[in-house]
């Protein structure tokens, strides 16, 4: 059979591309611009498959007060660094204040008493860390869908951007400053709750005081801590690296729904 | 199958179109899907070493299993413990060399994790692509065997070869490295069936499934998969464990390959083509 050589001899070029690939040629792959152009196709069909799945606005599950952690494990920072956080810590946030502004008709300044004072939503959710652990917790905090529908969204408004008062990485340019961003399906999804306490005490610095974001049906990374402003903007391609957060700028997806 | 090909210049020897085109592609496509995944769920796994069981957890010490460094003088000791049992493991699991030679504190060594450095973002997109592509694949996959009857005339093990007797014989044939030859060798073997359908329709659709219950988005619109897996945390331990039986079953899919004819086997799953010889059924 005349065509037995090409294919022996297509099997073994295809060995030993495969020998290659191994050695080492996988982190050329990886580093490929292209590459990870296409990589990051997934991204969208997971995102448009999950928001198919989850459009009739489901809720993440919550749990009895019996499954909490133990300890809610706190991750990335523990205590930003800098003075003006030290000081408003130091009087327990009472001159912290969180602006709302951006494309809203009424921009916003709320302290935490004022916050304190808005209808409230209380859950005990799974909160899961892209690096895979899980901890529960339960959180109490004011719907994020009640803010934005007081300030009132111009028609242009798409994305919530989340100004956070920690820098996780040094940075001359500020690009190590913490923040996140969120779609408008996501924050007025009933869950979506901006959380001043955690296990019924007030949110220790730890785990983000004096507020952080809950989204209850996206990873860790996506639950800003230390908030100080929320940004609604038409788009985020302006805002430090353009990819919608701190971890979303160092490669990880902006959906972060698996 | 059944179409014959008498080969010229060797006389009672038959090839047989074995495996479809279909059967094939989508056999190759998934080999480079579950390599990838292998590698890039282990970059995934060494970004928190320790499985845990239950709907939450994070402590290694409450882990069922938990693969670490342990610092000695100034060196790294490598240790990984399942349940009470410590076991030493320097140079492959917990410490392995990096980039420079020297050990460094990593699960999994550099040289079975995409990519070789610490690198969860990247490990992520490839995980989740080529995850995609396992699904897609596979339900083709399916689709085609249950529309052909694939599955049922190819997979199903027939009335005859369920008798325990007949399992008996085929258990102490495989144990002496025997195989079906002549018409017997038309089919799979029962062990072969069973195994095939043990994977196509338990182990890769659990490891979906599990992979999907670690998602928040998915768990949200499908919460009955935390109960069927006992937790994000369960799911998570589990689908390490159907991970490594996957394994298991590769190596042994490979080494049955290449002991029944590595060249034949290789060349159906090419070509489509199997050889069988006609003198041994009658023999």
């Amino acid at each position: 059979m005349s065509t037995r050589i090409p294919r022996r001899r297509f099997l073994a070029g295809a060995a030993a591309g495969a020998g290659a690939l191994a050695l080492g040629g996988c982190d050329r792959l990886v580093q490929n611009a292209d590459v990870e152009r296409i990589l990051r196709l997934a991204e969208r069909l997971t995102m448009g498959a999950q928001r198919a799945l989850l459009s009739g606005g489901a809720l993440a599950r919550e749990y009895s007060e019996a499954e909490l952690s133990p300890v809610f494990r706190s991750n990335g920072t523990s205590r930003p660094a800098g003075e003006a956080y030290a000081a408003l810590a130091e009087t327990g946030f009472a001159d912290w204040r969180l602006s709302i502004d951006g494309l809203v008709q009424r921009p916003l300044s709320l302290s935490l008493a004022d916050l304190k004072q808005l209808p409230s939503r209380t859950q005990i959710t799974r909160h899961d860390c892209v690096e895979g652990w899980s901890a529960i917790g339960k959180w109490t905090g004011v719907p994020l869908g009640l803010l934005l529908q007081t300030a009132g969204l111009a028609a242009n408004a798409r994305y919530a951007v989340f100004h956070c008062a920690d820098e996780y990485e040094r940075s001359a340019d500020g690009s190590g400053r913490y923040y996140e961003s969120i779609d408008l399906v996501d924050a007025f999804h009933p869950q979506t709750i901006l959380a001043y306490a955690l296990n019924g005490q007030d949110l220790p610095v730890a785990n983000g005081a004096p507020l952080r974001l809950r989204v209850e049906r996206q990873l860790g990374y996506k639950q800003a801590k230390y908030l100080m402003r929320i940004e609604v903007v038409e788009s985020f391609a302006h805002i430090s690296r353009g990819r919608g957060g701190f971890w979303e700028d160092r490669g990880y997806e902006w959906y972060a729904g698996i | 199958m059944n179409t014959l090909v008498a080969d010229a210049r060797k006389p009672g020897r038959l090839l047989i179109r074995r495996h479809s085109v279909a059967v094939r592609v989508t056999h190759w496509i998934n080999v480079i899907c579950l390599a990838v995944l292998l590698l890039s769920g282990l970059q995934i796994f060494n970004a928190h070493p320790s499985l845990h069981w239950g709907q939450s957890g994070f402590e290694p010490d409450r882990a069922v299993l938990d693969i670490t460094a342990v610092a000695v003088g100034d060196t790294l000791r490598g240790v990984t413990r399942v349940g009470g049992l410590a076991v030493p493991t320097t140079g492959v699991l917990g410490a392995s060399a990096g980039s420079d030679g020297a050990l460094e504190e990593r699960a999994f060594p550099s040289w079975l994790t995409i990519p070789s450095y610490r690198d969860l973002a990247s490990g992520r997109r490839w995980h989740f692509f080529f995850a995609w592509g396992l699904v897609l694949n596979g339900a083709a996959y399916l689709l085609h065997g249950l529309v052909s009857g694939h599955l049922r005339r190819g997979l199903l093990p027939s009335a005859d070869q369920l008798t325990p007797r007949h399992l008996l014989r085929e258990v102490a044939d495989h144990a002496r490295l025997h195989f079906p030859r002549g018409d017997e060798a038309r089919r799979y073997n029962a062990l072969q069936k069973l195994a095939y359908l043990s994977v196509i329709l338990i182990l890769l659709p659990g490891m979906v499934a599990t992979g999907l219950t670690m998602s928040p988005g998915v768990d949200a619109a499908w919460p009955w998969l935390l109960d069927l897996f006992g937790g994000r945390q369960s799911a998570r331990t589990l689908h390490f464990v159907t991970a490594s039986l996957l394994i298991l079953f590769v190596a042994v899919h490979v080494a049955m390959v290449v002991a029944s004819g590595a060249w034949n086997n290789l060349r159906s799953m090419i070509t489509g083509r199997y050889a069988i010889h006609s003198e041994d059924s009658s023999s």
